[in-house]
């Protein structure tokens, strides 16, 4: 175990060769498990980890902020919902916007909210990206996650739903998020995310295309619900197999876009 | 392996013990300080029968880095009692029939405990939502959720 206390001793934490820790709710489990698998724990305590700063149109969220500090936030008041959704109390206290990027496959529904809203990572090291680039290489990424940068959402431009089979909690069979811009009634333009529809977060592209311009509507809904499988890659696991997410996934993304119960 | 002191707040008595690399919360307090009321049940974040409060908030305990709890002030359900008094909470699951095997009954009483310090007058959907995290198998969750707003209207002086 390496406890880092700031951002200024990052070489000695990268030379500790280790799995960097945030709120412990998936690395913990791997140590309870299987301890052996783990070569080492980083711990940061830098406190700017646990920060949430506005600056222009953005918001930057530490990466130790937890799903509670999430709900609690008043910029953040659009992801409230989706931290919500994740766990129970006591997990979302520990749960961090950082760990869940890292979140394997059923996990990571804050990630698809983030991904839906256009967020970028930053690195310690000052490097930033794209949260979708982020995704692609995540499995071999290096370093230290400073923050989450996300352009100011409104909560009504956002939009969440989160798909389980126990209530009022469980793992998602999937989660879906859109942003969605214009007026209320139709899209100018939106970005669709999917959580547990492939190895990460994936954006739905087809169907945010086919959303543009149409009405919020069940008609004008409809072909980009239709389109919305062309861009994931579902598969079977305990909780669904990909033939029933494939089947449910387009009702689902309906329910979501238009609010319906 | 090596292990290290850490010193902690275990029910407001300053507590010490020794804690390995990676070791969790839960087996500091059963094995270190001895404080068996907090449960392992899975392990894995899953079930909430570990659940503490740490500085007020629920935690799972098997999921928290014990030595992450150091100066932090931990609250069990060993600590819920003064004496021969009971919690009004451990009263109420004790009449209602809330608890049959007990094995959750530590983490449902301790993340009820952090609801009603925050939210005294829960409606029903508030404190489903609060122990939404900790898994019963015997009772169906019905006299648990009865129970705490049983102890909330007690606590407030009002009818339950």
């Amino acid at each position: 175990m390496t406890t880092v206390q700031t951002f200024a001793s990052l070489a000695e934490a990268s030379a500790a060769q280790g799995a960097i820790m945030g709120g412990g709710t998936l690395l913990m489990r791997q140590v309870n498990e299987a301890p052996h698998t783990v070569p080492g724990l980083i711990r940061i305590t830098d406190p700017g980890l646990s920060r949430v700063s506005a600056s222009g149109d953005r918001i930057e969220i530490g990466a130790g902020v937890t799903m509670r500090q999430v709900m609690d936030h008043p910029d953040l008041a659009a992801f409230a919902p989706v931290a919500r959704a994740i766990g129970g109390p006591a997990l979302r206290n520990m749960a961090t916007v950082g760990g869940n990027l890292f979140a394997p496959h059923p996990y990571g529904d804050f990630t698809v909210g983030l991904l839906a809203a256009g967020a970028q990572v930053v690195w310690a090291d000052g490097r930033r990206e794209e949260l979708e680039d982020f995704l692609r290489g995540r499995v071999s990424a290096q370093g230290i996650l400073a923050t989450v940068s996300v352009v100011r959402t409104r909560p009504e431009q956002l939009r969440f739903r989160k798909v389980s089979r126990t209530r009022p909690k469980g793992v998602s069979v999937m989660s879906i998020a859109a942003r969605l811009d214009g007026t209320g009634s139709s899209a100018s333009s939106a970005r669709i995310a999917f959580g547990a529809m492939g190895p990460t977060p994936l954006r739905a592209r087809a169907a945010e295309v086919a959303l543009q311009g149409v009405r919020l509507d069940t008609d004008g809904v409809g072909p980009a619900c239709a389109a919305c499988l062309e861009d994931l890659s579902p598969a079977d696991d305990a909780l669904a197999s990909a033939w029933y997410r494939a089947q449910v996934a387009p009702i689902y993304l309906r329910r979501c876009l238009l609010g319906e119960s | 392996m090596p292990k290290k002191p850490m010193s902690f707040t275990l029910n407001d008595a300053e507590t010490g013990v020794f804690v390995e690399e990676g070791q969790n919360l839960l087996e500091a307090l059963r094995r270190g300080a001895g404080d068996l009321s907090p449960k392992f049940g899975c392990g894995q974040g899953t079930c909430g029968a570990c659940t503490v409060l740490i500085d007020g908030a629920p935690h799972l305990s098997c999921l928290t880095l014990a030595e992450a709890a150091a100066s932090r002030r931990v609250e069990t359900t060993g600590g819920l009692a003064a004496g021969p008094e009971l919690h009004p909470l451990q009263t109420a699951f004790m009449e209602g029939f809330a608890a049959q095997c007990g094995f959750c009954t530590g983490g449902m009483l301790m993340v009820a405990k952090a609801l009603l310090a925050e939210n005294p007058r829960p409606t029903r959907e508030e404190v489903i939502e609060a122990i939404s995290g900790n898994l019963c198998r015997c009772t169906g969750y019905g006299p648990i959720v009865d129970a705490i707003l049983t102890a909330a209207a007690r606590m407030q002086g009002r009818a339950a």
